[in-house]
């Protein structure tokens, strides 16, 4: 039965939506292969991560202009257009087609609907505001309606809309299964479940220490953290952005760049050995990468003072341990005496102190990429004697 | 049919079950939600503002919806299911190969993706609300521990399909275990734990190798995973939501302005 209406339903579709294709090498038109060129060109992980966070401020700055309806229906049209584009590369259509990569394709969708909405309804409230007028939220607050019916029937329809089409897909697409468990085979690549893949994209940079233990501790306590570091009352129930602009900016560039984009760029663009792959790249197993990257430690002795490496590691890492201690020490008094002044003032020492202590852990993870892509830093502190490389 | 439903309505069996007549009149709406377990999680009146979904996005909610979906589905495949390291392969194979119309495993599947993007957003509406400000923030604590314990669901059900997508991607998730400061075999500091030649930590006693049982993922690690799975986080989950919606109700409902 189940078989007999997929089999029905699967005539509305591509055929590669219910199989999954295969790649392989394609042959463009000019056209075709130049936008593929440059999708390529442009999703490679340092551009796109450059390119991403002057896309954000570049949204947040003119949030009046990217807030339009008209804006945001045709950039969803572009994409889909794109998208039937793309679909037609057997290369593109091989990932963007596995049936547990649909998921992904729903968070890219919503991420992008929500936060569009968000800042739509921030832009309003704050023109509100401004002209003395309340929130749009605020107005609608003043009255009260009866759970029954107002609520219970508008959760009564969602409930409803939202299982038919969860059972929809679930006919049209079957959970898939692999082979049989084999712990002497290994897949390549071989992936952690998507949620995680923003982890594993920083096991690219940082030892398995840091990026699986540390930091994703880091990301539970900070956000534990958050209602008691964030002393601003302001902006509580209602869209705003010019109310709290560093809280919003900040979770923006900590939840769709470091978390969301990661994902969807661990998903689609990560292929054999963690290589990357442009979306319209073939997945070949022996793509090179050549691995190049020095230490701080040689960087100092060996380049700059023409040196071999001592053989005391304490010795031998201590540009990195003075460099790191600088930036977790020195550097929150430092900032909390001059730039944050008034922050200090109105969070103050202990919140300021943890807040700092969270926040530079964050701002890390960007440090070591940038230099890992300009002068192929490997580690500040190697020292693989103790498991502790930074 | 009028006369039919009035008949229903008054017979003493409907009347044992709703203590109050339809819902038409403010009395009868307020009793429809106070003299209904299910319905008085809400209260009896909301600000409109809390029922707008271009407000509220109704991700919460569907987060709880997709909770119960789960827990249905996942009861149904506990049927069919053995978590032995040569049965549960076989098991989910023969699922789809016997079962007439079987959606629950895609289901399960499908709507256990989706859990975790709607919890997300979830958090991310809330965030951009400022909802977790005072008087909230402990409320925003029980949701973090929510959201991780949405992950962790996902996580120890990853592996009960055993198949080759389940098994790494768990070997990769587990490895991580054992790169953790002090207490495992590969972290920073592990060999600080070492007295007179001999290591406390090692692969035999590491983090990892509480997390699965074992050296590698294996058998122990299976079911291991399917009792949290299937009972362990569940109960801790469903504890919390209680709490979760409670503190919603005593913090002042449905966030808005103030």
């Amino acid at each position: 039965m189940h078989a007999i209406l997929a089999s029905m339903l699967s005539g509305l579709l591509p055929p590669a939506l219910i199989a999954g294709g295969g790649g392989g090498p394609v042959d463009d038109g000019p056209v075709a292969a130049a936008l593929k060129y440059a999708a390529n060109w442009l999703t490679e992980p340092t551009r796109y991560s450059v390119g991403s966070i002057l896309a954000l401020a570049g949204v947040l700055y003119f949030r009046r202009f990217f807030s339009k309806v008209w804006v945001v229906t045709v950039f969803f049209a572009l994409s889909t257009g794109f998208f039937v584009f793309a679909f037609q590369d057997p290369n593109f259509n091989a990932i963007i087609t596995k049936p547990d990569n649909v998921p992904i394709i729903i968070l890219f969708v919503t991420v992008i609907f929500f936060s569009w909405l968000s800042l739509r309804r921030a832009v309003i409230n704050d023109e509100r505001t401004k002209r003395g007028e309340p929130t749009l939220e605020g107005e609608l607050a003043k009255q009260k309606v009866f759970t029954w019916p107002d609520l219970v029937y508008s959760e009564f329809i969602c409930l409803v809309l939202f299982t038919v089409g969860l059972v929809v897909w679930s006919i049209l697409i079957t959970a898939p299964i692999e082979e049989p468990a084999a712990t002497a085979r290994t897949p390549n690549p071989s992936k952690a479940p998507w949620y995680f893949l923003g982890l594993q994209e920083l096991l690219v940079y940082f030892d398995p220490w840091l990026a699986g233990v540390v930091l994703p501790s880091f990301i539970v306590v900070g956000l534990c953290a958050i209602p008691y570091l964030d002393t601003n009352p302001r902006g509580n129930g209602y869209y705003t952005f010019e109310e709290r602009p560093f809280a919003i900016s900040f979770f923006w560039v900590g939840f769709l760049l470091f978390w969301v984009s990661f994902v969807i760029l661990g998903t689609f663009l990560r292929g054999p050995n963690w290589s990357f792959f442009g979306p319209f790249e073939y997945w070949d197993l022996h793509k090179l990468e050549p691995m190049v990257n020095v230490d701080l430690s040689t960087w100092v002795w060996v380049d700059l003072l023409g040196k071999p490496r001592p053989d005391n590691p304490f010795v031998r890492e201590a540009p990195g341990i003075v460099f790191l201690l600088g930036y977790f020490l020195v550097l929150p008094p430092l900032i909390g005496k001059t730039v944050m002044r008034k922050m200090v003032e109105q969070m103050g020492m202990i919140r300021f102190n943890v807040f700092m202590h969270l926040f530079l852990w964050f701002v890390l993870i960007p440090i070591k990429m940038g230099l890992r892509w300009t002068v192929n830093l490997k580690y500040f502190i190697g020292m693989p004697e103790y498991f502790f490389n930074v | 049919m009028q006369k039919l439903f009035k008949y229903v309505r008054e017979s003493q069996i409907w009347k044992s079950v709703f203590r109050h007549g339809y819902p038409n009149t403010p009395r009868n709406r307020t009793l429809a939600v106070l003299s209904n377990v299910f319905l008085h999680l809400h209260p009896v009146k909301v600000r409109r503002s809390g029922i707008r979904l271009s407000y509220t996005w109704c991700m919460g909610g569907l987060t709880f919806f997709l909770f119960l979906i789960l827990t249905l589905t996942g009861l149904l495949l506990m049927f069919y299911y053995r978590p032995t390291a040569d049965r549960a392969y076989e098991d989910i194979f023969a699922l789809r190969e016997h079962v007439p119309i079987g959606v629950m495993r895609e289901m399960h599947r499908w709507g256990a993706h989706l859990m975790v993007i709607s919890v997300w957003l979830h958090m991310y509406r809330v965030f951009l609300t400022g909802s977790y400000k005072p008087p909230r923030e402990f409320n925003w604590n029980v949701g973090v521990i929510l959201l991780v314990l949405t992950l962790l669901l996902s996580f120890t059900g990853y592996l009960l399909p055993w198949d080759q997508l389940a098994v790494w991607a768990i070997t990769v998730g587990t490895n991580m275990a054992r790169a953790t400061p002090l207490l495992g075999h590969e972290g920073p500091l592990a060999a600080a734990l070492s007295f007179g030649g001999i290591d406390f930590i090692h692969a035999g006693d590491d983090v990892r190798f509480g997390l699965l049982a074992g050296r590698f993922v294996g058998e122990g690690a299976l079911l291991r995973f399917y009792v949290l799975h299937c009972v362990g986080f569940p109960l801790v989950a469903a504890t919390l939501m209680a709490v979760h919606f409670w503190r919603v109700r005593k913090d002042g409902g449905i966030s808005g302005p103030l």
